[in-house]
């Protein structure tokens, strides 16, 4: 088989080397993705050459600043905004908190819609203005994980300031109607948000198109350093800053720019645009031999998201009668980087709220597992995953009490609330 | 985060599966909460002959399972008792702060298993289940 060897760089000699030489297959690229080659090299001579503060008059400072516009145009291309609708952040959250909070204090008070699956990114900073007196309705989903459009549209009322709803989800991969729920907000006069950190450079994004007011991104999950994002803010949105100091990014992220950070997310959404052609069917060609082989060799294992709606690197299962944390250390141990939504591995010690939210019970949700896949997993290591998955559940279902006994989660639910 | 003791004896459980008419059991935990441990035990005299568990859960989970089997095997009743939840974790070598409190079951699964064993004893049936 011809996988990926990676090497313990601490062994001594070749042949300690050889022997700890470990199969290894990263498939948590929902969590983060590992740095493209050409990003690294795009960023390289901003660190140690062309370190100027953009902020600069001198060349030092117009240097920065013309990679900072580079960066900025290849980040509008990838979502089909302009230049200047696009502000860098540190991230992710930052981009949610600065879009969500930007717009609740320039409306000092009002209505916040969501949905009760987004990304603690937003569902923390709603509840945080929820304590500063905001209002926010956390809208259901289906089982499958769909916000209804029909239900954003009888959530909204005349103080209604800001809809925010995921462009897919990060666990369960599930795709929203975020074009349905966008036309929504844009005739009602409310402005959209979504987070799309983990749909950029998988699903064809147009905010002209897609009536999108604000849109947030991530540079780590596609290909990019860590420590850097972006907000898209169409024109004529205004929000309120939340970081204030000397002006930068338009007076709405105040801070020195991280030029290297900058600059490579500029050059992975760059790759992004352009290899979305080829990544994507290879991201799908993956999934589909990843999910039905694994439902269909696996007893009571099952899909979890949209059966077609999801993202083409998402798959997410649950096992029957078995832990999550113990099968993602097992996975590990066979070499295989995976992730979950029970309790045991939070820091919060609860199932994920997602899992919940579709309807699972606290012990489904303790069963489940995430392989998100990436543009360098191959067809070979899918087929490794598929030779391990059914054995470290079988061997985890052996020591399981659970496993193929009867079980009334409605009776261990009274203990719970006895103590 | 786990030691080596606690991945060792999670890839490799000592004494785990069912036991066939077992003397005593307990059941401790919520599967709720993600873990679930069953320990049965099999008492010669005053001494426990043998003992099994079967655990739903996270790798401390498993580990401590099979580690509470390991330290009660051939004690004494009242030697078994005095497990506690610390030794467990002592002689793993450590457990993460976090799974202290909701995976460290074992010594509790143990003297369920032990009451167990002792009520049938006083002719009531072995009590399964001592959840919480």
């Amino acid at each position: 088989m011809n996988l990926r060897i990676i090497k313990d760089e601490k062994m001594g000699s070749v042949e300690e080397k050889m022997k700890s030489a470990k199969k290894r297959v990263y498939l948590d690229h929902a969590a983060t993705t590992p740095v493209d080659p050409a990003v690294v090299d795009a960023m390289l001579p901003y660190f140690t050459r062309f370190y100027g503060n953009a902020s600069s008059l001198h060349a030092y400072g117009r240097e920065a600043h013309n990679a900072m516009d580079e960066a900025r145009k290849n980040v509008a291309e990838l979502i089909n905004a302009e230049s200047d609708e696009i502000i860098f952040t540190a991230g992710g959250t930052e981009s949610d908190n600065i879009a969500i909070k930007g717009i609740a204090y320039k409306k000092k008070k009002g209505y916040i819609i969501t949905s009760s699956i987004e990304h603690p990114a937003v569902l923390e900073t709603c509840r945080a203005l929820e304590r500063e007196g905001f209002e926010v309705t956390y809208l259901p989903v289906d089982r499958f994980g769909t916000v209804y459009p029909s239900n954003v549209e009888s959530a909204i009322n005349d103080e209604t300031i800001l809809i925010s709803i995921m462009h897919a989800n990060n666990e369960i991969g599930t795709i929203q109607p975020i074009k349905e729920i966008a036309k929504i907000a844009s005739e009602s006069g409310i402005p959209f948000h979504t987070d799309a950190v983990q749909s950029a450079g998988k699903v064809p994004i147009d905010v002209r198109r897609m009536n999108i007011d604000l849109l947030s991104l991530s540079s780590h999950k596609i290909y990019g350093p860590k420590g850097v994002g972006a907000l898209y803010i169409r024109k004529g949105v205004r929000i309120e800053p939340i970081i204030h100091g000397g002006g930068h990014e338009r007076g709405l992220r105040s801070s020195t720019e991280n030029i290297p950070g900058i600059v490579g997310f500029g050059k992975a959404c760059e790759l992004a645009k352009k290899r979305m052609d080829k990544d994507v069917p290879h991201l799908f060609k993956l999934r589909d031999t990843l999910i039905p082989n694994t439902v269909n060799t696996i007893e009571e294992s099952y899909l979890n998201g949209h059966p077609k709606e999801r993202l083409p690197n998402n798959a997410h299962f649950r096992f029957t009668a078995i832990e999550g944390e113990s099968l993602i250390m097992s996975l590990d141990d066979e070499g295989i980087a995976a992730s979950t939504g029970s309790a045991c591995s939070s820091k919060k010690l609860e199932p994920s709220h997602v899992l919940m939210a579709i309807g699972l019970n606290e012990v489904e949700a303790h069963g489940s597992l995430r392989l998100t896949l990436g543009r360098e997993n191959t067809d070979e290591e899918v087929e490794y995953v598929l030779e391990v998955l059914p054995e470290v559940v079988e061997r985890l279902r052996e020591i399981s009490p659970l496993w193929k006994k009867e079980f009334e989660i409605e009776r261990w639910r009274k203990e719970m609330e006895k103590r | 985060m786990y030691s080596e003791k606690v991945m060792e004896l999670f890839k490799n459980p000592r004494n785990m599966g069912e036991m066939e008419n077992p003397d005593g059991v307990g059941t401790v935990g919520n599967p709720i909460c993600g873990d679930l441990m069953t320990i049965y035990i099999k008492v010669d005299g005053d001494r426990l002959k043998d003992v099994k568990f079967k655990t739903f859960g996270c790798a401390a989970a498993i580990a401590t399972s099979s580690m509470i089997t390991e330290l009660a095997k051939g004690k004494t009743i009242a030697d078994a008792l005095k497990i506690t939840r610390d030794d467990v974790a002592e002689e793993l070598d450590g457990l993460p702060p976090i799974k202290m409190h909701c995976s460290n079951l074992a010594a509790d699964g143990l003297h369920a298993a032990i009451e167990g064993y002792k009520r049938k004893c006083d002719v009531e049936r072995a009590s399964y289940g001592m959840p919480g």
